[in-house]
Formats: structure tokens, C-alpha cells, sequence
């Protein structure tokens, strides 16, 4: 068994059962790493609370706030109070719990904060092999580092505040391999939506992908983490890329990654982090990364996209009508031309500098065509201090967006940042459920330079205008 | 939390596909910090008009639904976030079980762990549940059959451990605790 070829997915969960799973019982599964936030940790420290627990290793746990938290500075820096008073409650709350915890807490005004997704590979505490878990669904972003990260319930929040472990059943495992070289305009959300289309919305449940090929090793740690991060959106908890030169670059010399004579054991030991030739999954998938082009959704959840010059397909589900019909659009229309009046750039799938930079470059010497909103959040408030060092910021004001402070911000509308009812967004984030920007808002997933192409046309344009 | 062994109820019928957790419990109402009374907002955007008054025509508002303790879903059920808010807010409603072809992983997870019922169903068991709104069925968790009033039964998948704790009425957090020496032991040989 021990000299059997294992998939990295195999390698790193076995290196982390305390217990191995037996038909009566699932495994329990240690956690090297627990990020937290404020939205969904309140429940589960009363938890603790109300038995009396301590957080087993505060030193393995880290939290930020971002889910609920303002985007404008004056809430933030400028000593307004926050305007939406659940939200202002819930982050003091998160506050005097991780104090009283003992836990290190990323407070609103941390020149380190942002998105959860976003500040752990930009810290360092991301690292290959590692178990990182969090209350929130897109911790499959972490897995571009070879990590093995998954988004969990707040009763599973408390297990690994009390025990540093999960009771998890192994999940299958799945390889997406991916060949070929990028046509011109097509990014790594493209790829990301193609695939999600072709695999299907619950096509991943119960595995964790290993997304592979040249393609793939061809990408960027930034480029790495949008892929992962909406493995979720196709049902698979998590996604996994093989660590690699890319990866060992990104890490070295961040502030929480191994130092010194430690960094050179990490990266030997992070190098056996592969799948062994020979060994097999127990699903793949082949996609071919030359045929894609621009991807944006038209319907109701992120399977629901086309290539950006095609023709929304037809169908005779009841289901897909209803979705065609709170979007607004038809069968056989293409999305090319459509009006929109929101843009938004931002959130842990496309919040990062290199995003920021790419749609930038778009904006550049253009403006926001009138009557638009275009919505610039930057991942973190690293991501927006380098972009501004950069005078990225001045492109995006200039141009008339609005710029403003790390968060997840109109992503889901909690803090709200929210998209009107039947307004169209093209969005740069991970789900365009129903609702989901606020209600009767009229998501369209992209990349960001065609959600920058957009905002400058007023009405959904092809990226591949502006290369 | 209450052992649940064996649940007799009317359904609730949404036969419509990937219901996500955004609509169970849309994001606006995530900034509570209690699991309480989330029941009000369960499907708010497709329960209540702009107005907030509820939609007489919506499956929940419909005086046939009241006190029914068994949702019966379209495929993929629970797809998206991983807010526990949504089984939080169909448990306060009143639901006890959620009955699909397919479940979303991370939301089959937090239902099992708040006495809300995961039962995934054959195509066949699925389409008669759903082509009868509102029928007497049973779930029996001992058994892990699901009972249609036309006698005919489907067995369901249920993870063993998650079984028994629901069946015991015990939670797994004191499992986990009770696994302390084994977690030391652990942590003393790990690296990472």
C-alpha cells in the first residue's frame, strides 16, 4: 500500500489523519490552518462559550473581518460610525472574541486586512501540504497552493476552534486536466467558467479536484487561485494544484512563510507534494485550453455561461425558463451588446493585483460610459496600497470608477454594496444566484478586462477589442 | 439536540432545481449572531413581496404547507455558500428533513449536524414526491427507508456516524474531545 502511486490529494490527507476513517466512523482530520471571519464564527464561539472550551491552538487560527465590513473610507478611517448597525455589532463581536480567545485578528483599520482568500496566500500562512479550513465556501482558493482547503459549516467552525480537528468521510478524487495555450483574451476565469459549464453545477460533489496539464503549470499563483476558488461553483469542495516553481517564488519571503535554513526543508518537502505517475482518479475530465474564448454566464447559477459572442442555447426545462426569465434575456440572443449599469471588480476570484493591473490596462486614457457604476474593491488593503503605488488607483478614478476600501463588498451585498433590482452587473465574482448582489439584481460572471470592456461600452463588450 | 428516529409528515414540494443556500436564506441576513428565529427570512426573496408581505401563491405561504416538516427538493439542493444559516433557518421554519435526488456536499453536512435531515432519493421515488405535493410520507432513520402512502420504499444514504448521533440525540463535538490524547499525540509528530 505504502509504495501504491497516490494522487496529491491522497498524500496530503493521509499526512493529516489522527484517526483514519472505518466503515462506523469517519476520519478525524487535523487542521493546520483555521481562518475566520465575522459572519460566521458568532455561533460557534457561544458554543464554546457555553461549555466552558478554550480554542485548542489560537496559534493555528487567524481571523479577518470582511464579509460584512464597509467599503467607503469615511466608515472606516474617516470616524463615521458604520452605517449598518448588525454588521457594526457583529464585527465588535468578532473582536471581543478573538480576545478573549486569544486569537491574532485582522481589526478594520489592519493595514493587512482583506478578504479572507485573499490574505493568506499574500501573508504566507497559505503553504503547500497544509489543511486549511474556514467558514466560507471559496477556501478551495487555498488549494492552488497544493494545500488541501475547504469550506465549512459554523458547527464545524466550533469542532476546530474546541479540537483543532474535523470528523470528515474521504472524498473521491477528480482530475481536470487541462492542455493547450490561452487565445488572446482569455484568462484564468474564463477557463474557470468553461470548466464549471463542462463538469456541470454538482458535477464535483463529493470529490476534490486536481486541476493538471500544461495549461494549468503555465499559470500564475494569482491566476492558480481564481481556478481554485470556484471549485465550489461546479460542487467539489476543494481544488488542488500541484506546488511547483511558481508556487515556491510567490512564497518566499512573505512575512508568515518559513525563513532561512526552515524555507529550504519546506521547499524539499513541499516538493513530494505531486501525483505519482501511475496513480489514478477515480473521475477526469480533458479540456482543451486553445478553443476557449471570453466565457460570461446569462443565467442563474455559474454553469449557465456561453462563450461572449454565442448565442444563449434553448431549452425546454421549466427551470432554465424561469432563470431566463429573471435575467431578462432569451434563447438565441447573444450577450454581446447587452445594456449594463453596474460594474464591479473585486472579491477572492478576481480581488487580487493582477487583476486590478489587467483591467487597468482596459481602462487606461477611456472612460466609464455614463450612467454606468463601476465598483472597484480591491482584495486587501495590500493589493489596494501596491496598486496605488502603482497609480492604478488614478486610472480607475480618472476614468470615473469608483474607488474604494478591501472587502467582499458587493459580491454577496451583505454590507451593502448591493446591485438594484434588474439592474445588470457584469461582475467579476463567483455566483450569480438570484439575489445574490441584492435583490433582483441581474448578475453576469467575466473576467475582469471584460468586465473593464464593459464598463467602458455600457453594454457587455468583447475583451479582445482592447488588446 | 433531540434524537430524531422516526419522522411522519406532509411535504413541501420545490421541485425546482440547484436551489442554492441564497435563496434559503439570502446574504442580507447573515449579520445575526444567534441560530434563532432565522424561520422569518427562510426563502424571504421568493416569500415576501417588495413590501415585505408575504406572496399568497409561494409554497410556504400556502395554508397547506403550514406545519409540514419535510421539504422535498429539486436536484442539487443547497448548492453555493456554506452559510449554516440555511439549515438553521428551514430547521426554525419547521422542517425536519430535505428530500432530493442530489444534495450539496457542505450543506448535507451542516443539516446532519442540526437535526435537519438529508434524504437523497431515486429518480422514481422522486418524481412521485413530487408529482404529489403535500402526501403523508415517512422517513425512518433507523431503517433508513422513506415510506410513500403507496407502500412503496426507497432506501437512503446516511454516513454511519452521523447516523448514530442523530438517532442518540448525541453531538460530535464531545466526540471530538473525547479524542484528545489521540490529537496530542498527533501534534507531537506533525509537521507542517
Amino acid at each position: 500500500m505504502s509504495n501504491a502511486p497516490r494522487t496529491l490529494f491522497e498524500k496530503v490527507w493521509s499526512a493529516h489523519e489522527v484517526v483514519p476513517e472505518t466503515p462506523d466512523t469517519p476520519a478525524v482530520l487535523y487542521v493546520d490552518l483555521h481562518l475566520t471571519h465575522e459572519v460566521t464564527s458568532p455561533q460557534a464561539f457561544a458554543m464554546l462559550k457555553d461549555r466552558g472550551l478554550k480554542v485548542r491552538r489560537p496559534d493555528r487560527t487567524f481571523a479577518t473581518m470582511d464579509h460584512a465590513t464597509p467599503t467607503d473610507r469615511a466608515q472606516i478611517f474617516g470616524g463615521v460610525p458604520i452605517r449598518m448597525e448588525s454588521a457594526a455589532k457583529q464585527i465588535a463581536m468578532l473582536e471581543r472574541n478573538c480576545a478573549e480567545f486569544g486569537i491574532e485578528l485582522l481589526k478594520l483599520r489592519d493595514d493587512q486586512r482583506g478578504i479572507v482568500h485573499i490574505i493568506g496566500p499574500e501573508l504566507g500562512l497559505t503553504q503547500p501540504g497544509r489543511t486549511i479550513v474556514c467558514g466560507d465556501s471559496h477556501t478551495s482558493t487555498h488549494g492552488a497552493f497544493g494545500a488541501l482547503a475547504f469550506g465549512i459549516g459554523t458547527t464545524e467552525v466550533g469542532h476546530v476552534f474546541a479540537t483543532q480537528c474535523l470528523l470528515q468521510r474521504k472524498p473521491k478524487t477528480f482530475a481536470v486536466n487541462v492542455e493547450g495555450a490561452f487565445g488572446p483574451g482569455v484568462t484564468a476565469k474564463d477557463l474557470i467558467l468553461a470548466i464549471i459549464n463542462a463538469v456541470g453545477v454538482s458535477g464535483g460533489t463529493g470529490s476534490v479536484f486536481e486541476y493538471r496539464g500544461s495549461a494549468i503549470r503555465a499559470l500564475s499563483m494569482e491566476e492558480r487561485m481564481t481556478v481554485c476558488n470556484m471549485s465550489i461553483e461546479a460542487g467539489a469542495r476543494a481544488g488542488m494544484i500541484a506546488p511547483d516553481e511558481t508556487t515556491f517564488a510567490y512564497l518566499k519571503g512573505r512575512p508568515r512563510a518559513p525563513q532561512g535554513a526552515d524555507w529550504d526543508r519546506a521547499v524539499e518537502r513541499w516538493r513530494t507534494l505531486v501525483t505519482d505517475p501511475g496513480a489514478s482518479f477515480d473521475r477526469e475530465v480533458s479540456i482543451d485550453a486553445s478553443k476557449l474564448r471570453p466565457m460570461i454566464t446569462y443565467g442563474t447559477n455559474p454553469g449557465m455561461s456561453v462563450g461572449i459572442d454565442e448565442a444563449i442555447p434553448a431549452s425546454g426545462d421549466a427551470v432554465y425558463a424561469k432563470a431566463l426569465e429573471y435575467m431578462g434575456l432569451s434563447p438565441g440572443q447573444t450577450m454581446l451588446g447587452q445594456p449594463v449599469q453596474v460594474v464591479f471588480l473585486g472579491s477572492c476570484t478576481n480581488g487580487r493585483i493582477s487583476d486590478l493591473r489587467a483591467a487597468a490596462r482596459v481602462l487606461k486614457g477611456r472612460r466609464v460610459a455614463s450612467g454606468v457604476h463601476f465598483l472597484v474593491v480591491p482584495g486587501s488593503q495590500q493589493v489596494k496600497r501596491e496598486a496605488e503605488a502603482e497609480g492604478l488607483d488614478r486610472v480607475f478614478i480618472e476614468a470615473g470608477a469608483d474607488w474604494r476600501e478591501s472587502g467582499c463588498s458587493m459580491c454577496l451585498g451583505m454590507n451593502g454594496d448591493t446591485v438594484g433590482k434588474g439592474a445588470y452587473c457584469v461582475s467579476t465574482s463567483n455566483r450569480n444566484f438570484e439575489g445574490r448582489q441584492g435583490v433582483g439584481a441581474r448578475t453576469l460572471l467575466a473576467s475582469p478586462i471584460t468586465a473593464a470592456a464593459s464598463a467602458v461600452q455600457g453594454r457587455v463588450a468583447d475583451p479582445r477589442e482592447y488588446l | 439536540m433531540d434524537p430524531i428516529k422516526t419522522l411522519r409528515s406532509r411535504t413541501v414540494v420545490m421541485p425546482r432545481t440547484n436551489i442554492d443556500t441564497d435563496q434559503i436564506i439570502p446574504g442580507r441576513f447573515l449579520t445575526t449572531t444567534t441560530k434563532e428565529g432565522l424561520g422569518a427570512q427562510l426563502f424571504a426573496d421568493w416569500r415576501y413581496d417588495a413590501a415585505g408581505a408575504p406572496i399568497p401563491d409561494f409554497v410556504l405561504n400556502r395554508p397547506e404547507s403550514q406545519g409540514c416538516a419535510i421539504l422535498v427538493a429539486g436536484r442539487n439542493v443547497g448548492c453555493g455558500s456554506s452559510r449554516e444559516h440555511a439549515p438553521w433557518a428551514l430547521y426554525d421554519w419547521g422542517f425536519r428533513a430535505v428530500v432530493s435526488t442530489e444534495i450539496a456536499d457542505i450543506f448535507r453536512n451542516n443539516s446532519l449536524k442540526n437535526g435537519l435531515l438529508p434524504v437523497i432519493v431515486d429518480e422514481e421515488t422522486h418524481g412521485w414526491l413530487v408529482a404529489n405535493p403535500g402526501a403523508e410520507i415517512t422517513i425512518d432513520l433507523e431503517s433508513t427507508t422513506l415510506r410513500l402512502p403507496t407502500g412503496r420504499t426507497a432506501t437512503f444514504p446516511v454516513e454511519a456516524f452521523a447516523r448514530y448521533c442523530l438517532l442518540n440525540g448525541i453531538d460530535e463535538t464531545g466526540y471530538l474531545l473525547g479524542q484528545d490524547a489521540k490529537i496530542a499525540a498527533f501534534e507531537a509528530r506533525h509537521v507542517a
